[in-house]
């Protein structure tokens, strides 16, 4: 506040100030009130108000995230102090007495006091700039989806098999489709599922997409958040570190069903991981669901059905209309595109 | 322009807009109120839902939208709407019959039953009331191998997902609804679930692109309530 222009300014309406005589020092008052309250109010926001923050600490992204709100918060208290203490100050102490009517006292530039202004409150500003644009690089693009070639990967091991004591990278695929979302683990089969667990401890690579409309994958506890574009694989990082239960939303209006768009998933540990994915991939394979699966590519076109070598299920008498969707222009021709509208 | 003829215009301009807002709400909310609500009660634990799905509907809007149909447990007729009721906490018992004809699913994985009793959907042909062969228990019904899924009933929620199969397309499919089964060819299929402990309202979908002349199939009657989505309340 030493920059206030009320340090060498005794107030409008002050007697001091219309007689010439020396009045109260309305700076040293306000600096005086004003760093203990900034020092209360950064203590409250570390030691109290951090640790319950959203996202949380779930995984790496999500404590960065809480992280940058912290500190950002911690940069932001003084200044909001200082505005609204100033503020009060002013409305009480050189408020207009009743009856007086006398106009203030003349207003004069500062040039000391305003170059300190614009030193100070440029510094606030370049300190959140350069903060907040080195924390959006770290850990791993800080959980947000950062297209198909990242430029802040998390470190791991990129592997065709996940192994559970090691540090490879789990490779999940999140698939947005109206109105739900469906998960691929390529290193288990290419078994695809309805539900997403997460091993502790351990790096994941998320690769985002869409087969129809534009999703947004929002594991909100997980600090990730991804655009789920069709025909474009975003990847998204994040490193669990913490057992529990996480809720994921499409965070993009989809449709109708939008809203009920969601599920819930946990991080477990890495050996009760393997087991789930391992049984699923087992259950898939002997069902013929992974056979009746596309290959798994990073991302997909829903116009193309790839012919699958062997059939899966025969239900006797149970035969298709050459695959045209109903009512397609083409119903009823033997052969054309099988699948436009 | 006078004082009074820019009153006018714009109290003129006020009324229109607030007109329109009314004829969108009554229109829309109307329309909603429209769709009746088929109440099933259970007996000795269990209740029995009858569904079908239809290329076309009774209605004089969109007659030509895919369309799913709830029977009346009391008088057996069926009703043009996707809402019902179930008690909480007993069997369900679903039964399917699938008159339209096969739409490849956009996610294959969808070909795959879950959330059933026994992981299994039993599923039978017919054409005009003959079984084409015998019921047969599945767990998949690959919709890209032989295009033989017409529509799915999903409950996402209760992790229930059910390809419903199509009919043989050789033969002309029922063309006016609600189809009956001598009407022409279809699915029956049947399978049962546990209805929630508790009360309240589960959405309930398709996830076949079937909204023919729609952008990826997924708008019109997929995104309508009455058509090819719809509410399961779930009563005490």
């Amino acid at each position: 506040m030493a920059q206030n222009p009320a340090v060498n300014d005794p107030g409008p309406g002050s007697h001091a100030a219309a007689s010439g005589g020396a009045g109260p020092r309305h700076g040293l008052r306000l600096l005086l009130m004003w760093i203990p309250l900034s020092v209360a109010a950064i203590l409250i926001i570390w030691f109290v108000w951090y640790p319950h923050l959203p996202p949380g600490d779930m995984t790496d992204a999500a404590s960065g995230q809480q992280f940058d709100i912290a500190v950002l918060a911690v940069t932001a208290a003084p200044v909001v102090i200082g505005v609204v203490l100033y503020m009060v100050y002013a409305i009480v102490v050189w408020r207009a007495r009743p009856g007086d009517d006398s106009d203030g006292p003349p207003i004069h530039g500062h040039t000391r006091v305003q170059a300190w202004w614009i030193i100070i409150t440029s510094l606030v500003v370049l300190w959140a700039f350069a903060f907040g644009t080195y924390q959006l690089a770290a850990p791993g693009g800080a959980g947000g989806g950062q297209g198909p070639a990242p430029i802040w990967p998390l470190h791991g091991a990129q592997t065709t098999a996940w192994s559970p004591q090691s540090n490879d990278m789990l490779q999940v695929q999140v698939i947005g489709q109206q109105w739900a979302f469906t998960y691929r683990f390529p290193q288990f089969g290419g078994m695809e599922s309805t539900g997403l667990e997460l091993p502790d401890n351990m790096p994941v690579e998320f690769h985002v997409t869409s087969l129809d409309v534009i999703h947004s994958f929002w594991a909100y506890q997980l600090g990730v958040k991804a655009d789920a574009n069709p025909s474009v694989d975003n990847i998204a990082y994040a490193k669990p570190r913490q057992l529990g239960t996480f809720v994921v939303r499409c965070n993009e209006l989809c449709g109708i069903w939008h809203g009920a768009m969601f599920n819930y998933g946990q991080v477990v540990t890495p050996a009760a991981f393997q087991a789930w994915a391992r049984g699923l991939q087992i259950n898939e394979l002997r069902a013929g669901v992974l056979a009746a699966l596309p290959p798994y590519a990073l991302t997909y076109d829903p116009t193309v059905i790839p012919q699958l070598g062997r059939d899966i299920v025969k239900v006797a008498g149970i035969t298709g209309a050459n695959g045209y969707y109903y009512p397609g222009p083409q119903a009823g021709t033997p052969h054309g595109d099988p699948v436009s509208p | 322009m006078s004082v009074l003829a820019r009153a006018a215009a714009l109290t003129v301009a006020v009324l229109v807009v607030v007109g329109i807002g009314i004829f969108l709400a009554v229109y829309y909310l109307g329309s909603k109120s429209q769709l009746t609500n088929v109440a099933y009660t259970a007996s000795n634990g269990q209740v029995n839902v009858v569904l079908q799905e239809d290329p076309q509907n009774n209605s004089s809007s969109r007659p030509d939208w895919v369309s799913y149909f709830v029977q009346d447990p009391n008088t057996h007729k069926w009703v043009h709407t996707t809402l019902f009721s179930i008690p909480e906490h007993v069997k369900v018992n679903m039964t399917i019959y699938g008159y339209d004809g096969c739409t490849p699913l956009r996610n294959n994985f969808w070909s795959r039953v879950q959330g059933t009793l026994g992981g299994t959907v039993n599923v039978q042909q017919f054409n005009k009331g003959r079984p084409l062969g015998p019921a047969r228990n599945v767990s998949v019904i690959n919709s890209w191998a032989h295009c033989s899924v017409g529509h799915t009933f999903a409950i996402p929620s209760l992790g229930l997902f059910v390809p419903v199969g199509s009919p043989n397309a050789s033969a002309s499919l029922c063309s006016s609804s609600p189809c009956t089964p001598s009407s022409g060819p279809y699915t029956l299929q049947k399978f049962s679930f546990y209805s929630p402990t508790h009360t309240g309202t589960w959405r309930w979908q398709c996830f076949v692109p079937c909204g023919g002349g729609f952008i990826d199939g997924n708008s019109g009657p997929m995104q309508s309530l009455g058509y090819m989505m719809g509410q399961m309340q779930v009563v005490a």
